[in-house]
């Protein structure tokens, strides 16, 4: 089944008339994704890449019911109504791929869709695959394969790195999540974890994250309550990086220590998750993790 | 976005919150004028975008206009961290009775705003966070519903404030959410918030970080740099648009994508070597850009060798190679690079290395091992350097 996109997925993509927008349409339909229209405000009844553009989500649904997931391209200072656009026309998942929102907007649109139960993957991030039945993002179909890891990232270029050294190993992708780099994002390590663990095509996780905010300390809360169900094996980014901007004071009390590679690692190891020190190892990790499990 | 505290104080009094008589002051001199005219002790203080700026020495009280031109004097010529003190704030001194708490910020996990709020404020009060973390009250704020007078009146129950010092509490409370909404704020910060001799709440300092990405929501707010916390090479590689920071190494780090880049400086490190700075070139870069990359990278005296890891997807390796290859040519400044590319059109991009006598790896491993080796073969050879 793998997780979050399938075949099912009939997927609208919103600001199809944009740069990007037009451009990873063009590599999803290559890709075998099924997207069946296409949204820019002003622009509706144009068509691109042979997919009908639509000025709203409504009109699009209206002609073709089956759409039930969205990718959004939409430029920073009107993404927010995009989404907005998206959750109210009961599409989930919805992938946020533009970057620089405002953070109180992210706050105020992912509070809504939690709310509803829709699941936002983003803002600023590489969407989701699983290979080789569809692609909603803008990850470099060539580096990944099907197989059995479940892949969750905070990183981009990072994750196709690892990505392909998984692939390279002969173990290949159930899915790959890339839930993003902002401050506030939707979908977290934690929710992304918890569909491996039931994802009957996933037999291990990689989980790649990074210094900044807790996610990775929530996740190893996370897994010391209700132990390790499958194999996880993370690598963090930024062990050398200097400290970040802090928040006067406030930023220190909020955080509690935690945001550091150190705080990040030390965690993970506690609750059994092994913290690879060089992206290339992580394959390796997994794969002797997996045989340990076939004995 | 930081603001300095006369900038954050300047939006505070606008919106009614209360804080001291005060004037900006850009000499010993002016300052002088300033008491004079206050003519009541004061308290001295640089503005400087870092916090505890009373623990590093940046805050200066004097009783008369001769004594604060002396103490001025002094301040003029600190300097804390990298940052120069260029002008300081001329404020007639509280009385201070007590010392509370007050912010409002982003909790990333929760996905709200957060009021950290206490009546043990003051400058140790990330201490007093680790150790006494109940004295320390947490109210999330839900951005769709705002603050709602009950949210107030439990921050202020907790703290045990009554009467007009809770009033006075609450309403500068509400309008730190106010100043939040409007100016996209990540952080507003009063510490301390004092009650003066009269029992009035006054915000001593103050201290607010505005999103970025929200700017272009406020164009009063220009963009501006506070050019001492960056090197002359950071404020170029910003005019050139990339990420990139200074560090205390040696290997000149070049890739695409911050966690790629941060996984590349681990890897030096891993292998024993020292990065000089993080160097991210973002998505999509043209040759052009590599090649300013790359020449920024050559012309830092403290670079000695330079690693470039490239996984390419929008970014394409024909485009990196091509700019690399130009810079070592129009600078013609010999330090190893060791380069490794993935991905978009890494056939195409190799041949243009190899054509031009440049090396390659196939790993991002054998990349970081092998400019590790390099850079300290230079150090033998050079002991004196």
């Amino acid at each position: 089944m793998a997780i979050l996109v399938n075949e099912e997925s009939k997927v609208v993509v919103q600001g199809i008339t944009g740069r990007e927008g037009s451009f990873h349409t063009k590599l999803m339909l290559e890709y075998g994704t099924k997207i069946v229209a296409g949204v820019t405000p002003g622009k509706g009844g144009i068509k691109i890449n042979g997919i009908p553009v639509y000025d709203t989500i409504l009109e699009a649904k209206e002609e073709h019911q089956e759409i039930n997931t969205s990718i959004i391209f939409v430029p920073a200072r009107f993404a927010s109504d995009a989404v907005f656009e998206a959750i109210k026309a009961d599409l989930n998942p919805i992938v946020l791929i533009t970057e620089r929102i405002p953070v109180r907007d992210s706050m105020k649109f992912i509070g809504y869709a939690r709310e509803k139960g829709i699941r936002i993957i983003g803002p600023n991030c590489p969407g989701v695959i699983t290979p080789p039945k569809t692609k909603i993002g803008v990850l470099p179909a060539h580096v990944f394969k099907k197989g059995s890891i479940g892949m969750v990232s905070r990183s981009g270029t990072l994750t196709y790195e690892i990505a392909a050294a998984i692939t390279n190993a002969g173990l290949g992708q159930s899915t790959c999540v890339g839930i993003g780099g902002d401050p506030i994002i939707g979908m977290d390590f934690v929710e992304v974890v918890k569909m491996f663990e039931e994802d009957e095509e996933t037999d291990a996780i990689v989980v790649i994250g990074e210094i900044g905010g807790n996610l990775e300390e929530k996740l190893a809360e996370y897994i010391k309550e209700t132990g390790q169900k499958k194999p996880i094996v993370a690598y963090i980014a930024g062990r050398t990086a200097p400290p970040g901007k802090r928040m006067g004071h406030a930023g220190a009390i909020i955080s509690m220590g935690m945001g550091t590679a150190e705080s990040k690692i030390k965690s993970l190891n506690e609750a059994g998750i092994p913290v690879a020190e060089l992206p290339s190892q992580v394959a390796e990790i997994v794969k002797s993790k997996l045989e340990k499990l076939k004995k | 976005m930081k603001l300095l505290e006369h900038e954050s104080k300047e939006i505070f009094k606008r919106e009614g919150i209360p804080c001291p008589k005060g004037f900006l002051a850009f000499s010993p001199l002016e300052v002088k004028k300033y008491v004079k005219k206050l003519n009541k002790p004061v308290v001295i203080k640089s503005q400087l975008p870092i916090a505890s700026r009373m623990k590093a020495g940046g805050i200066k009280f004097a009783e008369t206009a001769e004594e604060a031109e002396k103490v001025a004097s002094e301040l003029f010529k600190l300097k804390i961290n990298k940052f120069k003190v260029s002008k300081v704030l001329v404020e007639e001194k509280v009385d201070i009775k007590k010392e509370l708490y007050l912010s409002i910020t982003i909790d990333r996990y929760e996905r709200k705003y957060v009021y950290l709020a206490s009546t043990q404020g003051g400058i140790d009060i990330e201490n007093l966070a680790k150790m006494h973390p109940e004295k320390i009250c947490k109210v999330h704020v839900d951005p769709q519903i705002e603050v709602k007078p009950f949210d107030l009146i439990y921050i202020t129950n907790k703290l045990g404030l009554t009467g007009t010092e809770a009033r006075q509490f609450r309403e500068i409370a509400g309008l730190f959410y106010d100043l939040t909404v409007k100016y996209d704020c990540e952080l507003v910060e009063s510490n301390p918030l004092a009650i003066n001799g009269k029992g009035n709440l006054i915000a001593v300092d103050a201290r607010m970080i505005i999103d970025d990405n929200s700017l272009f929501r406020h164009p009063k707010l220009k963009k501006k740099l506070f050019e001492e916390e960056l090197t002359s090479f950071e404020l170029k590689a910003m005019e050139s648009g990339f990420s990139f920071v200074e560090l205390d190494g040696e290997i000149g780090v070049i890739a695409n994508g911050a966690g790629l880049t941060m996984a590349s400086m681990d890897s030096i490190s891993l292998f024993g070597g020292k990065p000089a700075n993080f160097l991210d070139i973002g998505g999509g870069a043209t040759s052009e850009r590599v090649k300013t990359a790359v020449n920024l990278q050559l012309k830092h005296p403290k670079v000695k060798g330079v690693l470039i890891n490239i996984m390419g997807g929008i970014t394409r390796c024909d485009e990196v190679a091509r700019g690399l290859v130009e810079a070592v040519k129009e600078t013609g400044i010999k330090k190893p690079i060791t380069v490794r590319m993935m991905g978009t059109r890494e056939e195409e991009g190799k041949e243009i290395l190899r054509k031009n006598g440049i090396s390659y790896l196939e790993t991002m491993d054998e990349a970081a091992e092998e400019i590790v080796k390099l850079v300290k073969g230079i150090k033998i050879g050079n002991p004196c350097k």
